[in-house]
């Protein structure tokens, strides 16, 4: 139990709503499950999380190959195999041969850490199934050493999912759920402000206008996300472009500069042009 | 507590469940929500709603309740599942519009509608919100200028069957007996999963090894094999456009489904019907064909057959040479259909339209008669039921 609430830190704005979400999960002691457009801070989270409580990170970043049991522990035992055709006197406790998980890790720690299962949805379908239990409970048991792992605090667990694969419902009820939106322009300035505490106010606008004009584009295949626009902002700091430049409608040349940050996909960039280019003609007529 | 607006999300159609419910008011107790309206709301939507494409109809439900607010509950269940809101036409038109058109009668005058309301929705979209039918939030609202203008335009085949889409309540039976998914689907596909070892030997055989170790006197002799993999083989031909048009959602997905869930799956489309060529781009559909008896040549006869297609087209188009709608096709299509399962016994066809039109419709008659009967609804359960047939 703690008296401790997680706020926005110097490097990370939180809205109200991600705030009481995290904060439910922290008291409740139950896993979170967040997710939003690719890009806008769902890993970044459980970092601040820890760093605002002043907790250790654990960070589980699942494959597609993940396995559950990889995140409790593995059994080597080609290991013991090999020692044994050696003589070796360590072979005689199986114990050294359990090679722990970021779980059991989590499990082990002395406060209450923060443990971060990254991408769940990249696993094989039945890997949230798998972790039900150890996730309820937070205990497990070891086969091989016939030992009940606990956890001597319950971790808080921040699980984030790109939504590539739906997750199962008995999965889903035991977590809180956030949807991290995307940022309208209010929360936006604070972000970017975050970020580059010295930036001109002009250049701020002028690159929040211009941003938000790209991601309204409709038929974009990836829209421009947070991390994007942070990118992009670096890259007109480092080449110096006044806030001029990116005011589209009196340059005659409407693609904002160094657009490339913004848009990842060849076939956008492509569709991106064409528009720009229908709409200058329209304006010349 | 807040009983009365568990059982109204129930009813609302959000899938909370008591377990939630608890957690809610245990968060309460600890008192996480503390005196603001504003927080409550935040804790209650972590706690029930767990989906993001459900968090808008919460928000409704929440109004509703708590605000007494009239935003009239007919609204909320207004009965059209989200795959066909995702219809660009639903979006514009109202309920008594839709019905008056209806009663007029025709695709055309749909199309005509729907045109007219576009025309007058570029002249005046900044209220944009006011345009966009009753039950929607739909990403559509955003776009500032009209993309569907064109594209209804164009994409409206000829040869569509009148205006099925309107037809309410065949597809909220659909969408309430199953929930298709991708998940879903996966899950069913499975079924037809057949594992075999086959490629580089990269995982270790425990009883091989102990047996060798064994046999070499107690010295370790480590036996590896190939990893497990689906062998099950399956050739996959999908309906394009027309009809169709109405089903792309659903068959997307399964599409999808079936690419992650299968090593060997070749796709193939074609176009109300098989005729003497399939193709690969829908692009590129008349450059680049593949004859039919190409495929049945190149792909062994242990593959899986499987269509996806509402069969649904003029009888001629199946039984008689140049019944093509798009090109002169000298061998009817039933021709060419029995030659592919000759080929592949192995066969189902999966229709994305709803059973109980199967009678109505001749075509798809013919197709279940051509086809042994093997032709299942495309839900989970026919899905389940087709993939027991392709055993």
């Amino acid at each position: 139990m703690t008296d401790q609430r997680f706020t926005s830190t110097s490097t990370y704005v939180a809205t109200d709503d991600l705030k009481m979400a995290v904060n439910a999960a922290v008291t409740l002691e139950r896993p979170i499950l967040v997710k939003g457009e690719p890009g806008t801070g769902k890993t970044q989270l459980a970092v601040e999380v820890a760093e605002s409580l002043g907790r250790p990170l654990y960070e589980w970043h699942i494959k597609s190959t993940t396995k559950a049991q990889q995140g409790l522990y593995e059994y080597d035992a080609v290991a013991r195999l090999r020692d044994s055709q050696l003589g070796d006197d360590r072979v005689h406790d199986i114990g050294n041969y359990i090679v722990r998980g970021k779980l059991w890790e989590a499990f082990e720690s002395a406060v209450q850490p923060v443990l971060l299962i990254d991408e769940i949805d990249k696993a094989d379908i039945e890997f949230p199934n798998d972790l039900l239990q150890e996730l309820d409970r937070m205990e497990f048991f070891v086969y091989e050493t016939k030992r009940l792992i606990k956890a001597r605090h319950r971790p808080i667990i921040v699980i984030t999912s790109n939504n590539e694969k739906e997750l199962p419902d008995a999965f889903l009820r035991r977590c809180f759920f956030h949807y991290i939106k995307f940022p309208d322009k209010e929360t936006m300035h604070k972000i970017v402000d975050v970020h580059f505490p010295g930036l001109k106010k002009s250049l701020l606008s002028e690159a929040l206008n211009a941003f938000y004009k790209v991601r309204e584009v409709p038929g974009l295949k990836k829209k421009p996300s947070t991390s994007e626009l942070l990118d992009w902002i670096k890259l007109l700091l480092a080449e110096d472009i006044p806030p001029e430049a990116l005011r589209t409608e009196n340059s005659r040349k409407a693609i904002p500069p160094l657009y490339g940050a913004l848009l990842k996909n060849e076939q956008d960039v492509h569709l991106f042009e064409q528009l720009v280019f229908l709409d200058r003609r329209t304006r010349q007529q | 507590m807040l009983i009365p607006f568990f059982y109204l999300l129930r009813d609302g159609g959000l899938k909370t469940s008591i377990t939630e419910l608890l957690t809610l008011l245990e968060a309460m107790q600890q008192g996480l929500a503390g005196q603001s309206v504003d927080d409550f709301y935040f804790l209650a939507r972590a706690c029930l709603v767990k989906d993001e494409s459900q968090l808008d109809r919460f928000d409704r439900i929440f109004s509703v309740y708590f605000k007494g607010v009239e935003d009239s509950l007919s609204d909320l269940f207004a009965d059209i599942p989200e795959d066909w809101l995702r219809q660009q036409a639903e979006l514009m038109l109202s309920d008594e519009e839709r019905e008056k058109i209806e009663a007029l009668g025709g695709f055309e005058e749909l199309m005509k509608a729907l045109k007219e309301r576009l025309e007058e929705q570029q002249d005046r979209h900044e209220g944009g919100s006011k345009w966009i039918g009753t039950a929607g939030t739909s990403p559509f609202g955003a776009y500032g200028f009209n993309p569907e203008g064109v594209r209804i335009g164009q994409q409206g085949s000829g040869n569509r069957r009148a205006v099925k889409v309107w037809d309410k309540r065949e597809y909220r039976n659909l969408d309430d007996s199953v929930e298709l998914g991708t998940r879903n689907i996966k899950i069913a596909l499975r079924r037809l999963r057949k594992f075999a070892r086959e490629g580089a030997a990269d995982q270790l055989d425990l009883d091989d090894t102990i047996d060798k170790t064994a046999r070499n006197a107690g010295l370790l002799d480590i036996r590896m094999v190939p990893e497990r993999h689906n062998a099950v083989k399956v050739l996959l031909c999908l309906d394009i456009g027309g009809s169709m048009d109405d089903h792309v959602r659903i068959c997307e997905e399964l599409f999808s489904a079936t690419r992650s869930e299968f090593k060997h799956l070749e796709y193939f489309y074609f176009h109300n019907f098989i005729y003497e060529a399939l193709w690969k781009d829908n692009r590129r559909r008349h450059s680049e064909r593949i004859p039919t008896l190409d495929i049945t040549h190149k792909y062994a006869s242990d593959y899986k057959l499987i269509f996806v297609g509402d069969a649904t087209m003029s009888p001629y188009e199946i039984v008689y040479a140049g019944g093509s709608v798009e090109h002169w096709n000298d061998e009817p299509g039933a021709v060419w259909i029995k030659r592919l399962l000759r080929t592949y016994p192995n066969a189902i066809w999966l229709n994305p339209e709803p059973e109980t039109r199967w009678d109505f419709t001749p075509s798809i008659k013919l197709v279940r008669e051509i086809i042994d009967d093997r032709m299942y609804p495309l839900t989970i359960a026919g899905l389940d039921d087709g993939i027991k047939a392709l055993h």
